[in-house]
C-alpha cells in the first residue's frame, strides 16, 4: 500500500514546469557584480534624478552592513551577491508609441505567457504592466485609465514624470532600513509598477501587473508602488514566471500600499515563478517584503496569494493598521512540492481603535518539500477592541514532505480578541478511491480536493484569476498523491 | 453481465475471500447476506476495484472483459458503481463540481462530448427528486456536514446521475429510520431496468422487504455457503446464521 502510494505519488508531482522556455532576444546587460558603481550605473541608466540616486547609495551602503536573515525555517544554499547580473533589459526602442514599437519576439512572449499586450485582444476590464527582466516592456490602458486621474505605469516612469509622488511615498510602508532583501532592492531596484488612485476614484478595471524573468544570470528586484487616495478602491494583480534553468536566480521585491481614508485596495498574486526540477536543481530565490499601510480611517488592504512556484519563497504580507476602524486581510494558499521550500504568512500590526484583521493561511505540500507558515498578530496599547482571526490549515499529500506553523501573538491591550486556529490534513487514499469509482482519474481526483480545499482563499482571487489559479494548483501538484 | 470464479484476496497477507462463485446476469437483484466479518464489504470493494486488497486467485468477467485488469475509474466508467456503506466527505468540493466531473469524464470514456452546464444542472434536479434531497444539495460540499440519511440517499443519488449497468450497494440501509430506508428502496427500484442488475449486500432481511431479490446469498467466513431464492433471507431472519454454520469447513 505504501509503495502504490509513493508510485500515484511520483506521478502526480512530476508535472512538467509550463513556462519555462527562454526568449532569444538581443539584451543590454550590465557587468556581474555588485557596487557603488553599479548602483550608480543603474540609476544612470534609467536616467534618474539626483534623489533617487542619492537614495539608493543610502541603501546599498546600510545593505552592506547587513547579514542574511537565517531565522526562517529555510535551507539556502550562501547566495554570491557578486555573481549575479543586476541590470538587463531586452533591447528595443524606449518609447513605444503604439503596439507597432514593441519587439515582436516580446510580444510573442507575452503572448505564449497568455498575457496578450495587444489592447484589442485583452481580456476585458484588466490593465497590463508587462516587465521583463529589468524593464517594463508595456502598459495597456494607460491612457483611458488617465482620463479618470488614475496613474498606471512602470516605475521607471513614474520617477520620471511624478518625481514628487514617488518621493512622497517610495519607502514610507517598507524603508530600505526594514530588512535585508528590502535593503538589497531598494539599492538595485530596476522597475515595477506605479499606481496611483486620486480621491474619490473607483478604478474601473483590473490593474495587473506581469513579472517575467527571461535573461540568465540575473536577479530581478522590482517595485511596486500602490496608493489609494481618500474613498479610492482599486484591485490589483500581479503574475510571474520564469525560464527553466538550472542555475538559482534571486529576485527580492518590494511592495507598497498606502490606503488613505475609506480607502480600499485588493492585491492578488499568483506567484508561479520556475520552482527548479524534481530534484532541487535551479528555481527561483524569491525574497519579497510586501507590506500595506491602512493610513486612514476605515480603510482596507486585502492580500491574496496563490504561491506555487519558487525554489525558496521567504515572503509575509502585513498590513499596518493605523487608521481606525481599519481592516487588514491575507488570504493564501502555498503549494509546495517536490524540493520546494516555503516560509510565509502575514503580519497584522494594530495601531488604530477597532482595527479588524483576518489571516486565512491554507498550506499544501507534496514531495520532499517544506512548507511553514509564520505569522504575526500584533496589538499595541492604545488599539482599543483590536479583533484578529486566524486559520492556519495544512494539507499533507504523501509522508516525505513538512508542514509548520510559527505563530506569534504580542497583545499590548486588554480589549483586544485574538483568535488563532490550526489543522493538519492528509489527502486520504479513500477519498482518492471514492473520486476513482466515480469514474474520476487519480491526478483529477487530487486537482479537485486541493481546490476544495484551497477554495476559501481562491474565491478571493478576481474571476480571471480564479480560474486559472485553480488549474495552476491542480498542475503544480500533478502526481503526488497519497 | 459479471462471472465469478474462485475468487480469493487478502488484505496486508490475510486472506479475506477464500473461493467465490456467482453470476449476475442483467435484470436481475442478487443479495450477499452474512454475519460480521464475512468478507462482504471486501467483495464489494474488489470488484469496484480498490487496491488495498490484492486478488490472489480467480477471475472475474464483466461483459466478457477481464474486470481485474481495470482500474477503478475505468471500472467505474464501463458502469459498475459502488455506493459506499461509508460515504467520504470532501470538504470544499461541491456536489455539482463532483458529479460534472464524474458524469463528463465517464463521458469521456464513451467518446461523448461534455454534457452543457444547463443540461447538467437539469439532470441533476430531475434526479435528486427521485430521492428527496433538497434543492441546496448542488452547492453542498461532497457529504460534509451530511446526516447518516442523507449519506446515503446521496448515494443512491450519485447511482442516478451515473445510470450504472452494475450497482453494488454497500448496507445501504445502516443507519437508516424506516422512512429514510423506504425512501432510498423507491429509488434504486425506479432505476431497477431490464439491462441493469443490483447487487445489495446487507445484514438484515428488513431492506429486502423493500427491494425483493431474485437470488440471495450467503456469504461466511469468505465462501457463499449458500444460495436460494427470495425465501432464503426470511429463513435467515427466523433462524439467523448458525445453522448455516454448522457443517461448513473452516
Amino acid at each position: 500500500m505504501e509503495k502504490d502510494q509513493d508510485k500515484i505519488l511520483n506521478e502526480v508531482t512530476q508535472g512538467e514546469y509550463k513556462y519555462g522556455f527562454v526568449t532569444d532576444i538581443e539584451n543590454e546587460s550590465i557587468a556581474k557584480g555588485l557596487n557603488e558603481d553599479v548602483v550608480r550605473l543603474i540609476s544612470q541608466k534609467k536616467n534618474e534624478p539626483e534623489f533617487m540616486l542619492e537614495s539608493r547609495l543610502k541603501a546599498f551602503r546600510y545593505w552592506q552592513t547587513m547579514k542574511m536573515p537565517e531565522w526562517a525555517h529555510l535551507k539556502i544554499p550562501e547566495i554570491n551577491y557578486q555573481d549575479i547580473i543586476y541590470y538587463s533589459a531586452p533591447k528595443q526602442k524606449v518609447t513605444l508609441e503604439s503596439m507597432d514599437d514593441v519587439d515582436p519576439d516580446l510580444k510573442a512572449t507575452f503572448d505564449k505567457l497568455g498575457i496578450p499586450l495587444d489592447e484589442q485582444k485583452m481580456m476585458s476590464g484588466v490593465a497590463v504592466d508587462a516587465v521583463m527582466d529589468s524593464v517594463s516592456v508595456k502598459t495597456t490602458f494607460k491612457e483611458s485609465l488617465a482620463e479618470l486621474g488614475i496613474i498606471f505605469c512602470s516605475f521607471s516612469e513614474a520617477v520620471q514624470e511624478h518625481p514628487d509622488l514617488v518621493k512622497k511615498y517610495m519607502g514610507s510602508v517598507v524603508p530600505y532600513t526594514d530588512n535585508y532583501f528590502a535593503a538589497l532592492n531598494s539599492a538595485v531596484f530596476s522597475d515595477g509598477s506605479f499606481c496611483f488612485i486620486p480621491k474619490g476614484v473607483r478604478c474601473p478595471m483590473e490593474l495587473s501587473t506581469y513579472f517575467r524573468i527571461n535573461a540568465a544570470n540575473t536577479g530581478q528586484f522590482e517595485r511596486t508602488l500602490i496608493v489609494a487616495e481618500d474613498d479610492a478602491y482599486v484591485s490589483y494583480l500581479e503574475g510571474c514566471t520564469a525560464p527553466q534553468r538550472d542555475e538559482n536566480q534571486l529576485h527580492a521585491a518590494i511592495v507598497e500600499i498606502v490606503a488613505a481614508k475609506n480607502a480600499e485596495v485588493k492585491y492578488s498574486t499568483v506567484q508561479n515563478w520556475y520552482p527548479g526540477d524534481k530534484n532541487g536543481k535551479g528555481g527561483i530565490y524569491n525574497f519579497v517584503t510586501k507590506r500595506g499601510k491602512c493610513a486612514g480611517n476605515n480603510s482596507k488592504i486585502s492580500w491574496t496569494q496563490v504561491e506555487t512556484g519558487s525554489a525558496v519563497t521567504w515572503k509575509y504580507p502585513s498590513c499596518i493598521l493605523l487608521g481606525d476602524n481599519s481592516v487588514g486581510e491575507f488570504y493564501s494558499v502555498a503549494v509546495t512540492n517536490n524540493h520546494q521550500q516555503a516560509d510565509t504568512g502575514s503580519k497584522m500590526i494594530h495601531i488604530g481603535k477597532n482595527t479588524k484583521s483576518i489571516i486565512v493561511s491554507k498550506g499544501i505540500s507534496a514531495g520532499v518539500s517544506q512548507n511553514s507558515y509564520r505569522g504575526l498578530v500584533k496589538v499595541v496599547k492604545n488599539a482599543t477592541n483590536a479583533r484578529n482571526f486566524s486559520q492556519c490549515d495544512s494539507l499533507l499529500l504523501g509522508d516525505k514532505c513538512g508542514a509548520h506553523t510559527f505563530p506569534y501573538i504580542e497583545v499590548d491591550n486588554k480589549d483586544a480578541v485574538v483568535e488563532h486556529e490550526a489543522t493538519t490534513s492528509k489527502i486520504g487514499e479513500d477519498q482518492i478511491f471514492y473520486c476513482n469509482q466515480r469514474g474520476i482519474k487519480t491526478e483529477d481526483a487530487i486537482g479537485l480536493i486541493v481546490n476544495g480545499y484551497a477554495k476559501e482563499v481562491l474565491n478571493k482571487l478576481p474571476m480571471e484569476f480564479a480560474v486559472e489559479a485553480q488549474k495552476l494548483l491542480a498542475i503544480s501538484l500533478e502526481g503526488s498523491v497519497g | 453481465m459479471l462471472s465469478i470464479k474462485n475468487l480469493h484476496a487478502n488484505i496486508e497477507g490475510k486472506e479475506i475471500l477464500k473461493g467465490i462463485d456467482f453470476e449476475v446476469k442483467a435484470g436481475e437483484v442478487h443479495a450477499i447476506m452474512g454475519p460480521n466479518g464475512s468478507g462482504k464489504s471486501t467483495l464489494a470493494s474488489v470488484l469496484a476495484g480498490r487496491e488495498i486488497f490484492e486478488v490472489t486467485e480467480g477471475k472475474v468477467d464483466y461483459f466478457e472483459k477481464d474486470l481485474l485488469e481495470m482500474t477503478p475509474e475505468e471500472r467505474a466508467s464501463e458502469g459498475i458503481f459502488l455506493g459506499f456503506q461509508y460515504p467520504i466527505e470532501i470538504p470544499g468540493v461541491s456536489m455539482v463540481n463532483f458529479m460534472k466531473t464524474a458524469v463528463n469524464q465517464q463521458r469521456k470514456h464513451k467518446g461523448l462530448e461534455p454534457m452543457s452546464s444547463s443540461d447538467f444542472l437539469k439532470l441533476m434536479r430531475e434526479k435528486k427528486d427521485l430521492v428527496e434531497l433538497d434543492a441546496a444539495l448542488a452547492s453542498r460540499s461532497v457529504n460534509e456536514g451530511f446526516s447518516g440519511g442523507e449519506k446515503k440517499r446521496n448515494e443512491i443519488f450519485q447511482m442516478a446521475m451515473l445510470e450504472p449497468k452494475l450497482s453494488i450497494l454497500d448496507e445501504t440501509d445502516s443507519g437508516l429510520d424506516i422512512d429514510a430506508l423506504r425512501i432510498v428502496a423507491n429509488g434504486v427500484n425506479k432505476l431497477k431496468s431490464k439491462d441493469n442488475a443490483t447487487i445489495v449486500i446487507t445484514h438484515y432481511q428488513r431492506l429486502l422487504d423493500y427491494i425483493v431479490p431474485d437470488f440471495v446469498h450467503v456469504l461466511y467466513n469468505g465462501r457463499i455457503i449458500k444460495s436460494g431464492g427470495k425465501e432464503l433471507a426470511l429463513e435467515l431472519e427466523e433462524k439467523g446464521y448458525d445453522w448455516l454454520k454448522k457443517g461448513v469447513d473452516l
